[in-house]
């Protein structure tokens, strides 16, 4: 390990609010950015989610801020595409990652910061750009695209002639999606050079702390899939303003016109998306499983089971994420022994996340389990990750996902296993850390409040949502009323809707404890949760420069808990094995 | 060696003691500027932008093969042969940017000099695509005119614009002093080793893609 020699002098925080607060290099402040970024958009995806709710079972109910008051189909598909547009990008990408990770990362592996701090910030920035070009479709001429966020062509390629929002929506769409891609790259080339060359003394890779790991295999994950996209978003781009055909099909006749484009493939763009898609689903969830693996060992006071396991299982999980995107496209035509092949790696992805939901179930076994609210958020996120994972396994079958695809199983099956699961891992790592982050506690009787109602009402509203799918219900569809068929299912929806409504008011206690503890929370310790690792070796919140110029030896692994014949139930990873008190 | 050169060009900074923070208190922030990484921490990161750079080449190279081999109203195009040229000129440019590196660190007229010479051949070659895409379209061929040629225009113009990030990176080299401040975090060594990697690596990128233009017409 070279890299000590490097890190150790004590640096003076900045002075100046733009220079601290704004356009700051501290890696803590640029994921404080990211974290205040993704909770913006969160309420923003939510509002947007309620919204459609509220139109799926009122269609006449008067709704502020849309066009006209009463919302047309096409309104209701640029909902959809903007929520999962920007819940998928703008929070489930960066909160975790880019949010956490960046908080947290260089502290726990002893950095003084990331590898390179100007990248660091322009990442941030440029996501915020992003999102503004995103945000910004809803005010142009037609809205809001209706492409869905898969952006599905020839939908999405043709332009205003195919809906309202194909027009200028759908292309700043587009490009805000390729310099989302950009701040990615940058993100996680910083994220791999720092965990890899900026370990402290010690650090080796098997004595990082899971979060760590977690961060490092979704930074990879990001590094090979979002350079995928961005190609695919120029080539979307120049078939929307190029003239260039690589996606648009021939002979296309939209509203008695013929399209002037020939020659494209649009599978093609599923591909290329998917390639990209399928592995971004494990950037939003890997991140919530390392810190789930963390909270659970520190609460359980027990050494985490299976630490290489749980290691090894990130790696395979991400490596076979690459392998699999080709379910999403069983019902494209394409060959069945395609399809075949991609079921069968699909379904091995079951290996590794049942060895890592095993060992979580392992780690609870026999604990001396405290249940403070970070722990029964890490708990509710293995309850959610199951629970999701479980129909995955359904729709990895062809012949079944020829029934159950664009369905409300589909939908189902995603909004909990990468969706709300995700948001738990979360929850679970702002309640553990914020003490760390802010110096204060959060009230507990409020956030566990907050949990057993947020996990109570995501339920409601996916559980039903798995029936109306196998019943058929296709998801798309801005109404229920339109046939006999479908309006048997509206006093599901009507359950689901008010079971929405409740779960995004009770985020408000989430966002009110949030600020109130800020304000008027009992002060934190250094080490309230008795954690074993780096960022709890320094004060709440940390100094400016992290270990104030010195430098950190690491002498154990992460979770190291109830030792045999050690006075304390834990060992610190930094803690010299000469202090270590002996039981009496 | 250049490297070890350049090691020893570290080491012999790390001598004068951590380089403490600026006098102005250490403004930049993060943990500090002056705040040094290893010198490895550089070449991790070029390699990591070269296969993000590899992972998007591939995306638009895997379309063009799948768009090649769905057939029918595939066209081909006549490359301009100018594009042999260009691709000699940028040959050249990677042999005198070896020569350029393999002097050694201290004499600096040679290292300019070939420097120099890499960074003019690389605009060179990048006014040889521009005139390469004028003759095409002066015969005719635009971007949106068949499938060949939509592959051609995005295929160069994306190695342009990486083309394009390695000349400034060349020119930042050339222009970077040569016993850089306190304030700097690599080695003027380090950063002239990291711009020929990158370029390296353009180079074999464009013979490549060229390869798969002329093959795959």
């Amino acid at each position: 390990m070279a890299t000590h020699a490097y890190a150790a002098h004590h640096a003076a925080a900045p002075q100046g609010f733009i220079r601290k607060y704004i356009f700051s290099l501290d890696h803590k402040v640029i994921g404080i950015q990211y974290i205040c970024l993704a909770l913006f958009s969160v309420f923003v995806g939510m509002a947007l989610s309620i919204l459609m709710r509220i139109h799926l079972v009122w269609p006449n109910a008067k709704i502020p801020f849309i066009e006209g008051g009463i919302m047309s189909p096409e309104q209701y598909l640029a909902l959809v595409t903007m929520h999962g547009t920007i819940m998928i990008f703008m929070v489930l990408t960066t909160a975790p990652q880019s949010g956490f990770g960046n908080y947290f990362l260089p502290i726990q592996i002893g950095a003084a910061d990331m590898a390179f701090p100007v990248l660091n910030m322009l990442s941030f920035w440029t996501t915020f750009l992003s999102l503004a070009v995103m945000l910004a479709a809803f005010f142009v001429t037609g809205g809001a695209p209706i492409a869905g966020w898969t952006s599905y062509v020839p939908l999405s390629a043709i332009g205003q002639i195919t809906g309202p929002g194909e027009g200028a929506g759908q292309t700043l769409w587009v490009v805000g999606v390729a310099i989302f891609c950009g701040a990615a790259l940058m993100g996680a080339l910083n994220f791999i050079t720092t965990i890899v060359d900026l370990r402290t003394k010690g650090m080796s890779l098997m004595r990082m702390p899971l979060t760590v790991w977690a961060w490092f295999v979704t930074a990879i994950l990001g590094l090979l899939a979002f350079g995928v996209l961005l190609a695919a978003c120029i080539l979307l781009l120049l078939d929307r303003v190029g003239g260039t055909s690589f996606f648009i099909p021939g002979g296309l006749v939209v509203t008695d016109q013929i399209i002037n484009h020939k020659g494209g493939s649009p599978l093609l763009w599923q591909h290329l998306f998917w390639f990209f898609g399928h592995p971004e689903v494990y950037i939003a969830i890997l991140p919530g499983m390392g810190v789930a693996s963390h909270v659970l060992s520190t609460f359980s006071r027990k050494p985490i089971f299976g630490y290489r396991a749980m290691a090894y299982a990130l790696c395979a999980i991400g490596f076979l994420g690459f392998c699999v995107w080709g379910h999403h496209m069983f019902v494209s035509g394409m060959s069945p022994y395609s399809a075949f092949a991609f079921s069968i790696l699909t379904m091995s992805i079951g290996v590794p996340s049942a060895i890592k939901t095993f060992n979580w179930l392992g780690t609870l076994w026999g604990g001396k389990i405290q249940f403070h609210s970070p722990m029964l958020y890490a708990i509710g996120f293995v309850s959610l990750f199951v629970t999701g994972g479980l129909s995955g396994l359904f729709l990895a079958q062809p012949s079944l996902d020829l029934y159950l695809h664009e369905t409300y199983f589909v939908a189902a099956h995603f909004h909990l296993v990468m969706g709300v699961a995700a948001i738990f891992g979360m929850f679970a790592a702002m309640h553990f850390w914020f003490p760390k982050m802010s110096g204060k506690m959060m009230n507990e009787p409020l956030a566990k409040t907050h949990f057993w109602l947020t996990f109570i009402g995501v339920y409601a509203i996916f559980m039903p949502m798995h029936y109306i799918g196998l019943a058929g219900q296709l998801r798309r569809y801005s109404s229920a009323e339109s046939s006999a068929a479908l309006q048997k299912f509206i006093p599901v929806h009507e359950f689901m809707t008010y079971a929405a409504i409740f779960t995004v008011s009770v985020q408000f206690l989430f966002l009110f404890n949030l600020i109130w503890s800020l304000w008027r929370g009992k002060k934190a310790e250094m080490n309230p949760w008795h954690g074993t690792t780096l960022e709890w070796s320094i004060p709440s919140p940390p100094p400016h420069d992290n270990f104030a110029g010195g430098e950190r030896t690491i002498y154990r692994g992460p979770y190291e808990f109830s030792v045999p014949g050690v006075a304390e139930d834990y060992v610190p990873q930094y803690q010299a094995p000469e202090k270590v008190g002996k039981a009496h | 060696m250049p490297g070890a050169v350049a090691e020893e060009l570290e080491i012999q900074r790390g001598d004068r003691g951590p380089l403490g923070p600026p006098a102005d208190g250490g403004e930049e922030g993060g943990g500090g500027e002056a705040r040094r990484v290893p010198r490895r921490a550089y070449f991790t990161a070029i390699s990591l932008a070269l296969a993000a750079i590899v992972m998007f080449f591939m995306a638009l190279t895997s379309s063009f093969i799948v768009r090649r081999g769905m057939g029918g109203d595939w066209q081909p195009v006549r490359l301009p042969r100018i594009l042999w040229l260009n691709t000699a000129v940028l040959l050249a440019s990677s042999v005198t940017i070896e020569a350029a590196r393999r002097k050694p660190a201290r004499g600096f007229a040679g290292f300019r000099v070939w420097w120099g010479i890499t960074t003019a051949l690389g605009f060179a070659f990048l006014a040889g695509q521009l005139l390469a895409w004028h003759q095409l379209a002066a015969a005719g061929v635009y971007m949106a005119s068949n499938p060949m040629s939509r592959f051609f225009y995005v295929l160069t113009a994306s190695n342009g614009a990486h083309l394009g990030g390695g000349l400034l990176a060349l020119l930042y080299v050339a222009f970077r002093p040569w016993t850089p401040g306190a304030g700097a975090r690599i080695t003027q060594d380090t950063a002239a080793e990291l711009a020929s990697i990158y370029w390296h690596f353009m180079d074999g990128l464009w013979v490549f893609l060229f390869l798969l233009l002329t093959l795959g017409r």
